[in-house]
């Protein structure tokens, strides 16, 4: 009887919360099926102006262009961040010695610094390499991930040593021994990594917002903050772009769910 | 060197150090190039600028003084004040629920633990421009959330959330513990895994309940998580920024950041001291580097407590 009766509280708490994490999707997709008035009026049901409001979603703005800007942006980013990030992991973790250990010392302090404080001089970095107004400027700047850095090392640890110590007795080259055998069996902290940075990349919005300037070069996160400061917000339409901006990282989440938990768990075995 | 006579096994040895050496700094090279040029010639450069002052383009050399300005200065002094509120109320509450949320889905005997698991960690896939033009909406003094406060009669009139200096924290608080919970619980979720099932056998065998075994269990093995998430939260809040600029109505060129200042952190006054007023930029570095000494201090702090209690 007590136990039936925990178990009741066990799942109302879960449901509680659940409810309470995924109610503003729904209102988001419910949104974008309603005009401006409704969801003022505070309508939670499904409409009809869905047709209506991406129709003037893409009459009214260039919602194709700013898309594959995001796109292009948060892949690039990716496969940058990945790459370099996972080799310095890799280097530190399976090469440490003294002097590697302080770097790597000073690198993860650098985690500590607010982004407010490195922006003035960022964004004279970036006016002196004439990179202002360009995607690469967005890129340059994020190639490496302190933190991805950091969880590449946490998961190298428990690679089994014995598989490289073998590779090399087989005469592979270090470099060989990385992209031919560690990268291919750690996929899921690779699967997690790419989430985490796809992540950051496709939500951010102060960065862009300082070195991005012209309405062509604009991304996702850009237009909705310019619509929503509009002097009459247009909701209906706004909550059209929050979808589709939303729609991506919900795909992808879904797609590397189960390697998502795999890699943190790899991350967090010492 | 003891030996006289170097073993040849020795002499690979050594050449096997050098090549690892060599690859080591391969292999390292290519982050730490670009975080020398994109993050510590930042961060450098804006130390030295912490020692100048400067209005628009003049700048002079002031040394120590613009730290001793900024105990004098109220902005930064309340600004310091809503860092700390957030910091204090929001970090703990966040990680609490997140911690009790993971041990509930750690049990195997629920059902849809895979529908839960993804439905909470959900609001961490969101953009902050997302989240806070959603939560804006809801929490406007018309929106949902007072017309269903209402209906339920809990309140009997509605509450000015983003209008009041109080009821904006709590909003934002309540924006940022929905944005995050669910991305701590992942963390924690990984960690219980690792956990053996057995001690919580053996802990229900002597007798002991649910809440000792999280106490003296969950608890205690997840401590590395624990600070872990600590730490992130902690380096978050101080650096709290884009909640409360995109909370607070008007944004960028509003007087006040949310109702009489309420929603200015230490984050906001640096933005406001580069773009808003005659730009000081030695001044606002000043800002930056004080959170940077405070984060480090509450690091050292958490790690302190997570290894005494061990």
């Amino acid at each position: 009887m007590r136990k039936s009766l925990k178990k009741i509280l066990q799942y109302a708490f879960l449901i509680a919360a659940f409810v309470v994490a995924v109610f503003p999707f729904y209102w988001m997709v419910v949104g974008a099926t309603n005009s401006a008035v409704e969801i003022v009026k505070g309508k939670i049901t499904f409409g009809n102006q869905l047709g209506k409001n991406f129709k003037t979603l893409f009459a009214e703005y260039d919602v194709a262009r700013i898309f594959f800007n995001s796109c292009k942006v948060a892949i690039l980013t990716v496969i940058g961040q990945l790459i370099i990030s996972s080799m310095g992991g890799y280097g530190f973790e399976l090469f440490a010695s003294k002097a590697r250990d302080k770097i790597y010392g000073i690198v993860m302090m650098t985690m500590m610094v607010p982004f407010a404080a490195l922006m003035i001089p960022l964004f004279r970095l970036i006016v002196r390499f004439n990179l202002l107004d360009s995607h690469l400027g967005l890129i340059l700047t994020s190639l490496t991930s302190v933190f991805l850095i950091f969880f590449f090392r946490q998961s190298f640890k428990s690679f089994p040593k014995e598989i490289i110590q073998a590779a090399r007795v087989d005469g592979a080259g270090e470099f060989r021994i990385f992209y031919s055998i560690v990268v291919p069996s750690m996929k899921a902290t690779y699967a997690a990594a790419a989430i985490y940075s796809f992540m950051t990349s496709w939500n951010a919005y102060m960065w862009p917002l300082i070195v991005l300037q012209s309405n062509q070069k604009k991304t996702m996160q850009l237009l909705i903050s310019t619509m929503s400061s509009a002097y009459f917000p247009e909701y209906g339409v706004i909550m059209a772009a929050i979808l589709i901006s939303t729609l991506p990282m919900i795909i992808i989440f879904f797609g590397l769910q189960s390697y998502f938990v795999q890699g943190i768990t790899g991350s967090l075995k010492q | 060197m003891e030996n006289t006579t170097r073993l040849p096994s020795q002499d690979r040895e050594k050449r096997h150090i050098s090549a690892k050496n060599k690859y080591g700094w391969f292999f390292i090279s290519f982050p730490v190039i670009i975080l020398a040029v994109f993050m510590l010639y930042p961060i450098i450069s804006s130390l030295f600028l912490s020692t100048m002052s400067s209005r628009g383009m003049i700048q002079k050399f002031v040394g120590l003084r613009n730290y001793v300005k900024l105990l004098k200065d109220t902005v930064f002094l309340q600004a310091l004040k809503n860092t700390f509120i957030f910091f204090i109320i929001q970090v703990p509450i966040m990680l609490f629920l997140a911690l009790i949320i993971a041990s509930l889905l750690n049990d195997k005997s629920i059902k849809f633990r895979g529908l839960f698991r993804t439905g909470i960690f959900l609001p961490a896939v969101t953009s902050l421009v997302t989240y806070a033009l959603l939560f804006k909406m809801m929490f406007s003094l018309d929106g949902l959330i007072n017309k269903f406060l209402l209906a339920i009669h809990l309140i009997s009139e509605p509450i000015p959330w983003l209008m009041d200096p109080f009821w904006a924290k709590i909003t934002v608080m309540i924006a940022m513990t929905w944005r995050w919970t669910g991305y701590n619980m992942i963390f924690y979720l990984s960690g219980l895994q690792n956990i053996p099932d057995e001690l919580y056998e053996a802990a229900e065998i002597d007798g002991a309940n649910k809440l000792r075994q999280f106490r003296f269990i969950t608890v205690p093995m997840l401590k590395p998580i624990i600070l872990f998430t600590a730490i992130t939260s902690t380096i978050g809040t101080l650096q709290l920024f884009d909640e409360p600029m995109s909370f607070s109505s008007g944004g960028v060129t509003a007087a006040t950041i949310g109702p009489g200042n309420s929603l200015l952190t230490m984050s906001v006054y640096i933005y406001n001291l580069c773009f808003k007023y005659m730009p000081n930029f030695g001044y606002a570095a000043t800002v930056a580097y004080v959170i940077v000494i405070l984060v480090a201090i509450l690091a050292i702090i958490q790690f302190k407590l997570a290894g005494d209690k061990r």
